[in-house]
């Protein structure tokens, strides 16, 4: 504002060819408490790069750290990992198999993710359009079940599986994983769809539509949003999620990168360059999907998510 | 015209509404409504039944009715227990408190409009995405005595070779809490920004030019808008943080001796490494009850939701 201001005046003065010293010489005085009155736009450069910087190196360095120790040769000190190798790559992708690790992992992610997205979408559309008379026992057992700690569901979830069959099958993680994520995911997914004015939807039934076509060709694509930030939060937590992979799946074809990792981390000679580069390996998509979706995922939890 | 539309618009959605089935709602909920039954509500009965047993695979002779004597060990019996549970406190308190800390002010900064904040976003929310095996492989390679960041401080005449942080039961603590506040922060500050996001510019426009000052706008606009999301970031996170298993799992697997032990993870080592199903159970009980009990008293003392905005 102030520069600006300053900027048309120096046109000004170019324009009319006066000399500097004939400027009035308001504008200078007045310019740093104008300045400090409009400070909640505009705060001070320092103030914002200060802690800005201060918390871009804690974020980072941990990062650099572990790309450090995945890139440089064995017995390197170097802070720079230079020259480098792909040798822990090759070692990790190969010798600890986690080109097998990666694939069930994504396997997982992507399953859960569009299970989740489905089911909370079916669910979510319940709770934000409907009156029904289980609807508050409903919500009550949603809100309770965020105090269960999936860590210690785990001996009776093992039985569980084994009734069904289903140990040592990845559908066993996709399924507990689904299920942990459901409460949150339709919290978020009928605070978006109640954000979507049910005129919209009218106005469709009006002209015609069934439910199904005016919610599909309606008020899905306005969800779009919220979509991504439930389903990337899914996709992200499966990919990560270590306990249920540790005790469902036995077989070692059918882990997943968490799994892997901890592996590494409890052999007996602790090899640090395969360590970070199976960590590499691991934070690689994650890190990907969150760069891609993150300004969805603001957008999306303001959308009405943290009100409910 | 509006209104026109609107009358237009009133009875035929009465008739629609009529016409789909009262069954739909629950058609609709049914795949989650299932999905629940089977993998929570049902395991989480059979641990309350687990909890008035003995059972142990590995020692089928002593498996039977147990009443409340697991109940009974916990309380007097189990030293261990209380340790957890005081570790538990502390790990929940000191993580959310700073999470809060850390969160609130990376979102008031990361709010304002400068160049190349997109990036910076990005680049700061970035380990939210990070698991907690993986948090915990990034610091053991910075903790590593032999390689890791003490080393190079040691060259550069700061402390000394072959220290481990997490080695030590006195500064494992803080070295689990500085791992796990590197993801934790990211997410508090996204949850924060979003609904800092939803302050009108007016209030700050107004506050300003009748003089106050940016901490006074802080204090009188931003917190008091903030608070329903704060307490109910805090309530989430403390509970997650409670439960949080992965990570203190894989960094120092509640070691050096018991030092990084919660409640949660003590119920695991029972139950997995134990093969204690029955007295895991019995914790996984308390620990539900406790977390339950402080949860609902966070929320009263708090006041929440009982604001006038």
């Amino acid at each position: 504002m102030t520069a600006t201001s300053a900027a048309s005046a120096a046109g000004a003065r170019a324009e009319r060819n006066l000399p500097r010293a004939a400027t009035p010489p308001v504008p200078p005085a007045t310019t740093p408490r104008r300045g400090r009155r409009r400070s909640h736009d505009q705060p001070p450069r320092w103030q914002i790069w200060t802690p800005l910087a201060i918390y871009l190196v804690f974020t980072l360095v941990p990062f650099y750290w572990m790309l450090l120790f995945a890139l440089r040769e064995p017995g390197s000190t170097r802070l720079i990992p230079w020259p480098i190798t792909g040798e822990h790559f090759e070692k990790v992708w190969t010798e600890r198999s986690f080109d097998t690790f990666f694939i069930n992992s994504a396997y997982v992610g992507i399953a859960t993710m569009i299970l989740t997205m489905f089911v909370a979408l079916s669910g979510g559309y319940a709770l934000a359009r409907f009156r029904f008379r289980l609807k508050m026992p409903f919500m009550l057992a949603l809100l309770a079940s965020q105090f269960i700690p999936g860590a210690l569901m785990l001996v009776p979830l093992f039985q569980v599986f084994r009734e069904l069959g289903l140990l040592n099958s990845l559908w066993s993680v996709i399924l507990a994983e689904t299920v942990f994520q459901l409460p949150l995911s339709m919290i978020l997914i009928s605070g978006f769809i109640r954000n979507v004015p049910p005129s919209l939807e009218e106005a469709a039934w009006v002209d015609g539509c069934s439910r199904m076509r005016a919610f599909l060709t309606i008020v899905l694509p306005l969800l779009r949003p919220g979509l991504v930030a439930v389903g990337s939060f899914a996709f992200v937590h499966s990919w990560n999620h270590f306990l249920f992979a540790l005790m469902f799946l036995s077989s070692q074809d059918k882990q997943t990168i968490p799994v892997g990792l901890n592996t590494l981390i409890g052999a007996d000679s602790v090899d640090l360059g395969a360590l970070a580069a199976g960590g590499v390996v691991a934070a690689v998509p994650v890190v990907l999907v969150f760069a891609f979706i993150q300004r969805w995922l603001i957008t999306g939890f303001s959308a009405g998510a943290v009100k409910g | 015209m509006a209104d026109a539309v609107q009358a237009r618009t009133r009875p035929p959605r009465r008739r629609r509404a009529g016409s789909t089935p009262r069954s739909l709602p629950y058609l609709l909920l049914a795949p989650a409504g299932l999905l629940m039954l089977g993998f929570i509500v049902y395991p989480a009965l059979s641990v309350l039944y687990y909890s008035l047993r003995n059972h142990n695979p590995t020692k089928p002779w002593r498996n039977g009715f147990a009443g409340l004597d697991n109940f009974r060990k916990i309380l007097t019996d189990d030293p261990f227990f209380w340790d957890t549970l005081a570790f538990s406190a502390r790990w929940v308190l000191v993580e959310v408190s700073l999470q809060l800390v850390f969160g609130l002010a990376l979102a008031l900064v990361i709010n304002q409009t400068f160049i190349g904040r997109g990036l910076a976003r990005a680049l700061v929310f970035s380990p939210w995405a990070v698991s907690g095996v993986l948090t915990s492989t990034i610091w053991l390679l910075i903790f590593n005595p032999s390689t890791g960041i003490n080393r190079y401080l040691a060259d550069a005449g700061i402390g000394e070779y072959g220290t481990s942080v997490l080695a030590d039961t006195g500064t494992a603590f803080w070295g689990a809490v500085i791992s796990e506040l590197w993801r934790g922060v990211p997410f508090f500050a996204i949850l924060i920004l979003a609904d800092l996001q939803s302050v009108s510019k007016d209030l700050y426009e107004a506050a300003s030019v009748d003089g106050a000052s940016r901490v006074r706008q802080f204090w009188h606009i931003t917190l008091p808008h903030l608070r329903d999301a704060i307490v109910l970031s805090t309530l989430l996170r403390g509970v997650w943080e409670f439960n949080n298993v992965d990570l203190l799992y894989t960094l120092t697997n509640g070691g050096p001796a018991g030092s990084t032990t919660t409640l949660p993870l003590y119920v695991a080592q029972t139950g997995i490494d134990g093969n204690d199903f029955g007295y895991a159970a019995a914790l996984t009980t308390v620990a539900f009850v406790i977390l339950l009990f402080c949860s609902i008293l966070y929320l009263r003392l708090s006041k929440f939701g009982g604001d006038d905005k």
